[in-house]
């Protein structure tokens, strides 16, 4: 890039201010941002004719409405933290807003004892750079934003690392708050979680709006490394206000014998993409990846997943349901992929949509490739409207018609809240998806 | 007229074909009627358009509770104006719970700033469950998902009970059921007669009415009661079967 392009691109200029005012940190996080923010600057946009966005509107990704300015004052974080309340007990707590950190619940004594590591990435960079060399950002990014997850790692401020050593098993979970706070600011909620042999983990993350209004950008990265025998449950809680970006790029690997279970619940932003890549590495292991998206007025949820199996013996399910209201949009296009050593795989993939308006369009792109000859695999896409004889059952129990499409669209998403492993975080992402539809109510 | 169901010269069509042809009744509150009458002559049509099923067309003709002709209601308003369909076919509601279905039918009898008391509400459900020897467990089931024949009718019992209706409509309750089950059904409806309640219930078999006796057996043919009688009605369909009842209708066409 020359120097007079640099000065008309505000990106460019804004990394530069990034870079200065990463002035302790070392040297090679500073080279890996470098580096990454080539990688963005270099790769292209995504066009109509880009498979990997394929029915995705392509518009304003540009990104020239997003501010990537120096971190911007926080003034109601007390009330920010107070709301930062979906667990009670919990083995540690961050609360992130705008990047910057407003509350940081650490360990107990016990837990960092064991050699357990919950820490900011900021501060991460410096103390655990050992860790992060051979960690973060390790996962690729290969369902079509991998210049988006560039950009995540150029900009990243700050984060979570979680790092559970060899057999540690921890029964609370750990939570990450990342708000959204002013208009226009751009935020990049980043979690590490690394199991070692036989370790136990839950992580809770929530992605939340400080306000209804505030337009903002939210590109957002989780990794998951779990080791030999672990066990990872992650459950993401996506409520951005319904002015916001969001992009959301995960991504598990799953040693041999581990459990991976990842569950998205997304009811908020304008545009909302999410990339879910589960690698499915080691033998007997078994991954479970859940997600539900409730879309109205013309919000579009483009969800892209991955199950790639690479080692014999394996198993993985993939459930994703939308409920769609008005002129929603939602894509689902997932792919189960067998390599040809990965014999005996089991896996699965349904992604189902529920239309309860006329201009709603679920788009679904189900999609196999094995390799191998030994396999069960299933995929399956359907999309329906309620049956009107199940509204009116519900009518001649004096239910009203709302009323009755409500407690269905909350019906067809048990099957997903009831995997959530955290009661109370079952019990807020039911009361976040009811307030959606309450707000309609109001309208 | 109050403390009664009257249904008045109720024409209803499903497309093209005529199913009921000025069908009249009344069932006084405090009385069971039975309705019997052979495949086909109607008897699901009057209970489905009662109800307000939007798939019946109701050409002519009125259904009044207590003085009130509900058929310009929507379904919703008819239950909670006290009518109560025992489904033939209950839905599967998945994710439902039983415990959240029943109680948003009975939030919705309540004012809008209003809402159940819910340790009240447990006690209740409890009590009749067990009335119905339905396991408690069953509230955190969901509504009719998985549930066999006779869970399903028990089901539905225990939504009437509940609901408390003024009027039920039971729409051929019995079928599928085996004796055990039928028997505990019976039971939950006979446990509801009362001065408050009037009930019509709609069979194919008399066997049914061994444990619900009613007070009127009626016998319908092609969309009309071609006979009205006491209990021993029901017996005397039983042994002369339901080809007698094609005579009957011939003798009712002709008077």
């Amino acid at each position: 890039m020359s120097e007079s392009s640099d000065a008309i691109n505000p990106i460019k200029e804004a990394f530069n201010r990034h870079i200065e005012d990463l002035d302790t940190a070392p040297a090679w996080w500073k080279t890996s941002k470098t580096e990454a923010f080539e990688n963005f600057a270099s790769l292209p946009l995504p066009t109509r004719r880009t498979e990997t966005w394929r029915f995705a509107n392509i518009k304003g990704l540009e990104l020239d409405d997003v501010k990537f300015a120096a971190l911007p004052s926080i003034s109601d974080a007390a009330s920010l933290v107070d709301r930062s309340n979906f667990i009670e007990t919990y083995a540690g707590r961050f609360v992130f807003g705008d990047d910057q950190t407003l509350k940081a619940d650490r360990l107990s004594p016990e837990l960092a004892a064991k050699g357990v590591i919950w820490a900011p990435l900021r501060e991460a960079v410096s103390k655990h750079g050992e860790i992060l060399k051979d960690y973060f950002m390790k996962q690729e990014a290969d369902l079509g934003s991998a210049k988006f997850a560039a950009l995540h790692q150029a900009f990243l401020e700050n984060g979570a690392l979680l790092y559970v050593p060899k057999g540690v098993e921890i029964e609370d979970p750990f939570v990450v708050y990342n708000w959204s706070i002013n208009a226009g600011s751009a935020i990049f909620p980043h979690t590490l979680v690394i199991t070692e042999d036989f370790a136990k983990v839950r992580l809770v993350e929530a992605n939340l709006s400080a306000t209804e209004d505030a337009a903002a950008f939210s590109c957002g990265v989780n990794h998951i490394f779990a080791g030999v025998g672990s066990t990872v449950d992650y459950t993401l809680l996506q409520n951005f206000n319904e002015q916001t970006l969001g992009f959301q790029i995960n991504s598990n690997i799953a040693g041999k014998d581990s459990n991976v279970k990842t569950i998205s619940v997304n009811v908020g932003c304008k545009r909302y993409r999410s990339e879910t890549h589960g690698q499915i590495k080691g033998s007997g292991s078994q991954v479970n990846m859940l997600s539900l998206a409730v879309a109205d007025h013309d919000q579009e949820i483009d969800q892209r997943t991955l199950q790639t199996h690479s080692a014999p013996h394996t198993y993985s399910n993939l459930l994703f349901k939308n409920a769609l209201v008005d002129d929603a949009r939602t894509i689902f296009s997932g792919l189960i992929k067998v390599d040809p050593g990965a014999q005996q795989t089991d896996a699965y993939q349904t992604n189902r949509n529920l239309l309860l308006s006329g201009t709603a369009e679920a788009n679904s792109l189900p999609g196999l490739e094995i390799d191998a000859n030994d396999v069960k695999c299933s995929h399956g896409a359907t999309t329906s409207q309620i049956e009107d004889d199940e509204i009116f059952y519900m009518l001649a129990r004096g239910i009203p018609r709302e009323k009755a499409q409500e407690l269905i669209v909350y019906g067809f998403f048990e099957e997903i809240l009831e995997q959530i492993s955290c009661d109370t975080v079952a019990e807020n992402a039911r009361q976040i998806i009811q307030a959606k539809f309450k707000k309609r109510l109001r309208k | 007229m109050s403390n009664t169901l009257e249904i008045k010269n109720l024409n209803v069509s499903i497309g093209d074909k005529q199913i009921l042809k000025d069908f009249s009744l009344t069932v006084p509150k405090g009385e069971v009627h039975a309705i019997m009458g052979p495949n086909g002559t109607g008897k699901s049509t009057l209970a489905k358009a009662m109800a307000g099923h939007p798939e019946y067309e109701v050409t002519s003709g009125e259904v009044i509770i207590d003085g009130e002709n509900i058929m310009e209601m929507e379904a919703d308003e008819r239950s909670r104006a006290g009518l109560f369909l025992a489904f033939q076919y209950p839905m599967e509601i998945p994710g439902v719970t039983i415990a959240n279905f029943i109680r948003a039918a009975l939030n919705a009898r309540l004012p809008d700033d209003e809402e159940l008391n819910a340790p009240d509400y447990y006690k209740e459900l409890y009590a009749k469950m067990d009335l119905l020897k339905i396991d408690r467990k069953f509230t955190a089931r969901a509504v009719n998902d998985g549930f066999s024949g006779g869970e399903k009718k028990r089901c539905e019992i225990l939504q009437m009970a509940m609901l408390n209706p003024k009027y039920a409509v039971l729409d051929e309750t019995d079928s599928g059921l085996d004796i055990d089950a039928l028997k505990v059904v019976a039971e939950g409806v006979n446990s509801m007669r009362g001065p408050n309640l009037g009930a019509l219930v709609i069979t194919h078999y008399q066997r049914l009415l061994d444990y619900i006796v009613p007070d009127v057996v009626h016998v319908m043919y092609d969309g009309r009661i071609v006979k009205s009688g006491d209990k021993n009605l029901a017996l005397e369909l039983e042994s002369k079967g339901y080809e007698w009842v094609k005579e009957l209708a011939g003798e009712a066409a002709a008077s």
